[in-house]
């Protein structure tokens, strides 16, 4: 009643879903070759099927998402990654 | 105008071990011939395959880094093409930031060596 007109109070700030910036790997750690053959690695870069995934959910920025297509794409050539898979992960 | 490569080729896994070395050296021989500089070598052993390639699931793994003219390239592929024994073969040309990458690996490679021996 008392507070008809005002904005609501809180005691504790409430958790308004602040997302959190995604940044691109490679910049942030100053990597500039992706090596084909660290096929560890490039397991962050697919999914369980072995496909790859997208830019909106690694956080990489244009440049190295090129990159890293074209590496996993020689490692799939040298049977160090599979083409198609299921339960990689 | 020389430039950096690195081939990675896999041998089918039926060769013996002298095999092996023998079809090893002969590409070694081959890039020799034609006037490359051999940077590195690396052998990988056999190892499990992602997939069935030629109905194998394993298979020699063997890399060489060298640098030489692009002539080369066409020539060792169409050797690689002929020759049954390799079941697989990619050459990359290395950029600066490759070589640099490589470099620092194999530094970091010498430097662990002799802490474990």
């Amino acid at each position: 009643m008392a507070q008809q007109t005002g904005d609501i109070k809180y005691l504790t700030p409430i958790n308004v879903d602040t997302k959190k910036k995604k940044y691109c790997r490679f910049k942030k750690a100053g990597i500039k070759y992706i090596d084909y053959k660290d096929a560890d690695f490039l397991l962050k870069f697919v999914n369980e099927q072995g496909k790859l995934l997208p830019r909106r959910i690694t956080g990489t920025s244009t440049k190295y998402q090129k990159k890293v297509a074209q590496a996993v794409k020689r490692a799939r050539h040298l049977a160090l990654m599979p083409y198609v898979a299921d339960m990689l992960k | 105008m020389a430039n950096q490569y690195e081939t990675v080729f896999i041998m089918t896994p039926v060769l013996s071990d002298d095999q092996m070395k023998e079809t090893v050296a002969k590409y070694q021989k081959l890039l020799k011939d034609k006037g490359a500089e051999i940077v590195m070598e690396h052998n990988w052993g056999l190892k499990k395959l992602a997939y069935p390639i030629q109905k194998k699931s394993t298979g020699f793994y063997y890399l060489i880094e060298f640098k030489a003219g692009g002539e080369i390239v066409r020539d060792i592929e169409l050797a690689f093409k002929r020759d049954e024994r390799i079941i697989r073969f990619l050459t990359v040309k290395l950029d600066k930031h490759a070589v640099a990458y490589n470099e620092k690996k194999r530094k970091k490679a010498q430097e662990e060596q002799p802490q474990e021996a």
